[in-house]
């Protein structure tokens, strides 16, 4: 079992990288491109045997307090077989 | 008056801190980041550098330090603390400053000298700065750009809590004085009771005319008349 936490950038919080990831994509060529958010991919291993309901409740914890910071970034969690 | 430095891995402006503190008379130490006490700290300074390889986050896995508990009971205390750079952003991801700092807008490293406006002059922190005085001060850093949300914003600006600003010689807050994109031109800023304080530019680099500049001395300097001051009022 895995977690799978994607973190983006909030949208109110400049993300210069998104922007330059986006200029790029236009210069080469692809249409319609509205906007890019460029964030981190964190994938966590899960002991065999975890309960996934605890185990989101504890990520998700761990989610908010550490491998994301509220003030600037959003977070998905997802746990997956 | 006794500054205790942290030290973690990967922090390198610890030794110019504990140098500057030096250079003004007063006595300083370098803390581990693996100690659970600061000794016999009359204000603590936590330096610039890569703490932890800046990894997740910069600022994000030196929180956690042992050394942080004791820094974050300081405070609580109303001990003096200081931020630089890297110290600013573990002092925001530590929630003993509000906001983040970001990646710069022009995803650049910035290693140069810029000017700062000192917006409050009444605090522990820049009171010996001479009025209209234009601090000239070095930065180095890729994530200084000063984010909050509007009403955290709204309440920095209502109680004060801004007390650096880029800006140009003449001191005006100009978007082409802001090296990074901080909203509000902030350079640095205080927490609402006004003891614990973060910048991104580095007092410590700027503390002898050797070095180009001494303005970084008024900060240190405002520290300890903050201190002296305390420490008469404890007397009386």
């Amino acid at each position: 079992m895995k977690a799978k936490i994607v973190i983006t950038p909030k949208k109110a919080v400049l993300d210069p990288q998104g922007k330059i990831v986006q200029n790029a994509l236009e210069h080469m060529g692809y249409q319609g491109v509205a906007g890019v958010h460029v964030g981190k991919y964190i994938e966590i291993d899960l002991s065999p045997g975890t309960d996934a309901a605890a185990a989101r409740k504890a990520l998700d914890e761990a989610c908010h307090r550490f491998l994301s910071n509220p003030v600037i970034e959003d977070y998905r969690l997802e746990i997956a077989e | 008056m006794h500054f205790a430095v942290l030290q973690f891995p990967a922090s390198n402006c610890d030794q110019d801190c504990v140098h500057a503190v030096r250079v003004l008379g007063h006595s300083s130490g370098l803390v581990w980041h693996k100690d659970t006490t600061l000794g016999a700290a009359d204000a603590v300074i936590v330096p610039g550098g890569f703490s932890y390889g800046d990894y997740l986050r910069c600022g994000a896995i030196a929180r956690f330090s042992p050394v942080m508990q004791a820094v974050k009971q300081f405070a609580d205390n109303g001990g003096l603390v200081l931020g630089i750079c890297n110290g600013f952003q573990i002092l925001c991801e530590a929630g003993l400053l509000p906001g983040a700092l970001i990646r710069n807008r022009d995803l650049q490293f910035h290693c140069e000298q810029v000017f700062l406006k000192t917006a409050n002059r009444a605090t522990p922190f820049t009171s010996a700065t001479p009025e209209d005085r234009v601090l000239r001060i070095p930065i180095a850093h890729g994530e200084g750009c000063y984010f909050a949300d509007e009403p955290t914003l709204q309440r920095l600006q209502a109680n004060r809590q801004i007390l650096w600003q880029y800006c140009d010689a003449t001191g005006a807050t100009t978007d082409a004085a802001n090296p990074n994109g901080s909203l509000l031109n902030i350079a640095g800023i205080a927490n609402d009771r006004f003891n614990v304080a973060g910048l991104m530019p580095h007092p410590d680099r700027a503390s002898e005319d050797i070095l180009g500049s001494a303005d970084g001395r008024y900060i240190f300097e405002s520290m300890v008349a903050a201190f002296a001051k305390r420490g008469t009022a404890a007397a009386a």
